[in-house]
């Protein structure tokens, strides 16, 4: 598939699915993360957990069941293999880090490795729901989301000022333009997308980085 | 014991005023026909503790659309526009809980525990007015205990003394919210005679339910 023909979330989501290994224990936020498992090379099967209660999410097979939902309440699917639990086990193997990756949307993120995704003062508050369990607990927390709001301003921000989800618990932040880590020495652009330059996902990003001479 | 009781009876152990738990994700193994009941008896002002407030017609939704809500605490409302609206303009108290935390401290007020440590919400608007504890270094929040009045739970199965099978993802909040309850009511699908579930399959054990309604399939 080129890159030329995918749209930005496309681009985020197949870039998402390389960082998942064989065998991976994953959870996927709603929205785009939910598009990573179409990108995943065939020798590479994940087996994904679902907030509300299993292991072994999967598509609808057949009738839809009223008693299986994913964790955005919409209907779903159980894959052979797959078991059910309740809600406590369900956040005891998201905290206890039994969850391998995952993949989340962000509003902002920044240089520390703070997420804000979960609410905007006085217009949009949600709720946490399980966001705030999975980034604490989670082995490897990857954001994927767009370079910049619609509105063009930047997210990847020297500070959050959003209320936090998490406070330093980023570990990758993919967009359609670069791949960051968060490492010892702070933030790091690891990786262009195709067709990107340096000097474009600069003028893009408000938070200082370094780069990865590799890269090039 | 019989625990045996119908719709009708339900309202005769709510009051005005209650703290009840209700089982469910998104509206999913949340007893429905219960809600109804309190929707029908005119119950108001009562305290809600349940995952999410689902959807505007579903779930325990309809509670807050009707107004008989003076408090929630909960993960999520993002799903029912009205509970949103109704916390903006001050009309309903909206606590919000990490999900994970929501179901510990449950745990911890059905299991006789004072609370539970967890580093969920260390660094967010989540620790404001908490005891934060050090432990081996690491920062952890105390969150402490919640117990409920009555709590309405669904089930796919139940025998006749109250021992619970539950279906799919439809088991969420349910089991954890048996213990944390002085009354504990369940709508199930299906009623079987006791020694029909095997033991191995049951879920909540029948010692921690108090009533059974039965109301077929949803």
């Amino acid at each position: 598939m080129k890159a030329t023909l995918m749209n930005p979330k496309q681009i985020i989501a197949a870039r998402v699915a390389k960082e998942l290994k064989d065998g991976d224990v994953v959870n996927l936020g709603i929205g785009l993360p939910t598009m990573v498992p179409n990108y995943l090379p065939e020798d590479v099967s994940v087996i994904l957990q679902s907030e509300n209660g299993y292991v072994g999410l999967g598509p609808v097979e057949g009738e839809i069941d009223p008693d299986i939902v994913n964790a955005g309440g919409q209907p779903a699917g159980i894959i052979e293999g797959g078991a059910f639990f309740d809600s406590l086990f369900s956040f005891e193997l998201i905290r206890g880090g039994h969850v391998d990756v995952t993949v989340l949307g962000g509003l902002e993120v920044d240089a520390e490795g703070n997420l804000a995704n979960w609410m905007i003062p006085g217009k949009m508050v949600p709720g946490m729901g399980g966001a705030m369990d999975l980034v604490t607990g989670a082995k490897k927390v990857i954001v994927a989301m767009e370079h910049t709001a619609k509105n063009g301003a930047p997210k990847i921000l020297e500070q959050c000022r959003l209320p936090l989800t998490g406070k330093g618990v980023v570990d990758v932040i993919i967009t359609e333009l670069a791949v960051f880590r968060l490492t010892e020495e702070g933030l790091v652009l690891d990786e262009l997308q195709e067709g990107v330059s340096l000097e474009m996902v600069r003028e893009k990003t408000e938070a200082s980085f370094q780069v990865n001479e590799n890269i090039f | 014991m019989q625990k045996l009781m119908t719709m009708e009876e339900v309202p005769s152990i709510l009051n005005d005023g209650m703290t009840i738990m209700a089982g469910g994700f998104m509206g999913v193994g949340t007893p429905e026909k219960l809600v109804s009941a309190i929707l029908e008896a005119n119950l108001k002002d009562l305290t809600l503790i349940a995952n999410d407030t689902a959807f505007v017609e579903t779930g325990v939704g309809p509670l807050v659309v009707n107004r008989r809500l003076k408090k929630v605490i909960t993960s999520h409302i993002g799903t029912n526009p009205e509970t949103g609206r109704q916390m903006l303009s001050g009309e309903l108290e909206v606590e919000l809980v990490p999900q994970g935390t929501l179901a510990e401290r449950i745990r911890a007020g059905g299991s006789g525990l004072g609370g539970v440590l967890t580093p969920t919400g260390v660094g967010t608007v989540v620790e404001e007015g908490k005891e934060k504890i050090v432990v081996d270094g690491r920062e952890y929040l105390l969150e402490k205990p919640l117990r409920c009045e009555v709590a309405l739970l669904k089930a796919f199965k139940a025998d006749k003394a109250g021992n619970l099978v539950y279906h799919r993802s439809a088991r969420n909040f349910n089991p954890l919210m048996a213990l944390a309850a002085d009354t504990v009511i369940v709508q199930v699908e299906h009623l079987v005679e006791i020694g029909e579930i095997d033991p191995d399959e049951v879920m909540t054990p029948g010692i921690l339910v108090d009533k059974i309604v039965v109301a077929g399939g949803c």
